[in-house]
């Protein structure tokens, strides 16, 4: 088994700071917000190992920190402290020391992110198909009817009709737009896919066709992933391991099932309660 | 006996705190047990006295709360299953340790056939191949072929289990666990369940089981342990 990805103690604030903010908030006060300066600890001390073709669960409700966490992992913020290291083959990478190049290159190669929202992963003012040819041309893929060839491939493989390769994806419906965001994130085969609340606000049936996508993707790429949701039902078919956080901290981590049917903390003992 | 055991249970114990309520529960208490390659050891006990935390508490779906569990992997380490890394615990779940419950959890869509191969794929085996060993399965334990390409969601309680029992013995894992493997079958399909169980240990495959009938442990067990009563110890 081969690691991919390295964090540790990784840690965002919003707001000036001070030394007290990550002493004064967490579970035991019950806040995130920092009595002192009034920054958002919006993450603190994240730390987890990542192996090649695994899943890994971030649970935890609206403003827990998930959505953070992913977010620094794909240089759509850089964290306040912390570190990250990509095994990238034979290479290891310091996320955070990169260059900004450097970082735009691991987005557009290494990486894949599908936001909740497919407005932040796809360019609404191009075609589908489009987007796809964005990314690949990003990658250094150049020859016309080849890009045209991959999109195609990836819309039908995320099943997307490509009869409407050629159309706007705002005239589409919300679960066709996610799988569009979903093929272009696959477009350069990434290694490593964030996936945050990806199926949040989808119809029941259209949820399943995706996470039956995702867990298609990953045995067929052997593509690490990180999935952020607040859904536990997601996170037991999909995660292997979970980890459980509040207040931008994790408060619990373990094997899915176990977070699930044995959980310890008493937060999570509630959100399972409430959720079976 | 001569052989080495594959697990040791020692002085295994699980208690449950509800925070909600401030209660610990107690569950199993003080467990020991030995499980052999080739040999069925049966846990029996009365309703309530933990026997299926013992089988949770070594596939670590359960922490345990003290005690060791030793078990020889593959390659001849012995490795506690309480303290072992999740990764190694997820390692061991593919390759070496299988579990099969009570319940099927499958995946909405997934057709039976692929319901059952999973352990397979997961190995690396391809589609093809596993859905051919999946169909032989599932015609031995007679599943009707007409339901093989449906997703077990709409099943009897009966046709579930004998989907998990298939799935569960597919890959003929190292040790498997199994909690009331026929709970909810008839007489007939039962023979069946205890022939390929029967074949599974003569291939070697290490059990640990909980059945629903007395009758069943005097016809599969090579050893029986039983639990007694949880006692609630002063913490």
């Amino acid at each position: 088994m081969d690691k991919i990805l390295e964090v540790k103690g990784l840690s965002q604030v919003y707001g000036k700071g001070c030394d007290l903010c990550f002493t004064s908030t967490g579970a035991e006060f019950e806040t995130n917000i920092c009595p002192h300066c009034g920054s958002i600890v919006a993450l603190h001390d994240l730390s987890f190992d990542l192996y090649k073709g695994e899943i890994l669960g971030i649970m935890g409700e609206s403003g827990s920190g998930k959505s953070t966490a992913v977010k620094c992992l794909y240089f759509d913020q850089m964290p306040y402290s912390g570190s990250a290291i990509f095994f990238d083959d034979t290479e290891q990478k310091q996320l955070f020391n990169l260059n900004p190049a450097q970082r735009r290159s691991l987005r557009n190669h290494r990486f894949g992110m599908v936001y909740q929202n497919p407005n932040l992963g796809l360019n609404f003012d191009i075609s589908a198909g489009g987007n796809i040819a964005e990314r690949l041309l990003m990658s250094q893929v150049m020859n016309y009817s080849e890009i045209r060839e991959r999109a195609r491939e990836l819309l039908a493989r995320t099943e997307v009709l490509t009869a409407r390769m050629d159309e706007l994806p705002k005239n589409f419906s919300g679960g066709m737009q996610q799988r569009v965001q979903i093929a272009k994130a696959l477009a350069t085969r990434p290694p490593l896919l964030l996936l945050d609340e990806v199926t949040t606000g989808l119809d029941l049936s259209v949820q399943a066709k995706i996470l039956d996508l995702i867990l298609e993707i990953q045995s067929e790429l052997n593509t690490a992933m990180i999935v952020v949701t607040h859904d536990l039902g997601v996170i037991r078919l999909l995660a292997g391991r979970t980890l459980v956080m509040k207040y931008g901290r994790v408060i619990e981590s373990g094997l899915t099932d176990q977070i699930l049917e044995d959980p310890q903390h008493a937060y999570t003992q509630q959100l399972v309660a409430s959720a079976l | 006996m001569t052989s080495k055991a594959l697990l040791t249970v020692e002085n295994l114990s699980k208690t449950f705190f509800l925070h909600e309520q401030n209660k610990v529960i107690p569950s199993s208490s003080h467990v020991n047990l030995s499980v052999y390659s080739g040999k069925l050891t049966a846990l029996i006990g009365a309703t309530g006295v933990g026997k299926s935390s013992v089988l949770k508490s070594i596939y670590r779906t359960y922490l345990p709360s003290s005690g060791r569990l030793l078990y020889e992997t593959a390659t001849g380490e012995i490795l506690d299953l309480a303290r072992a890394l999740e990764h190694r615990i997820l390692e061991l779940r593919r390759e070496e340790i299988g579990f099969v419950t009570q319940f099927l959890h499958t995946l909405p869509r997934q057709k039976t056939l692929d319901v059952v191969a999973m352990p397979l794929y997961r190995q690396g085996v391809d589609k093809q191949e596993g859905r051919a060993r999946a169909a032989e399965l599932l015609a031995e334990l007679n599943i009707p072929e007409r339901l093989w390409e449906v997703p077990p969601a709409t099943f009897s309680g009966g046709e579930k289990q004998r989907v998990n029992l298939a799935r569960g013995l597919i890959a003929s894992p190292r040790l498997l666990l199994l909690d009331e493997p026929t709970a909810s079958l008839d007489a007939k399909t039962t023979d069946r369940v205890v022939a390929l169980i029967q074949r599974k240990k003569e291939q070697g495959v290490g059990m640990l089981a909980i059945f629903h009938h007395a009758d069943l442990v005097t016809r599969m067990a090579d050893d029986v342990v039983e639990l007694n009563v949880p006692i609630l110890e002063k913490s």
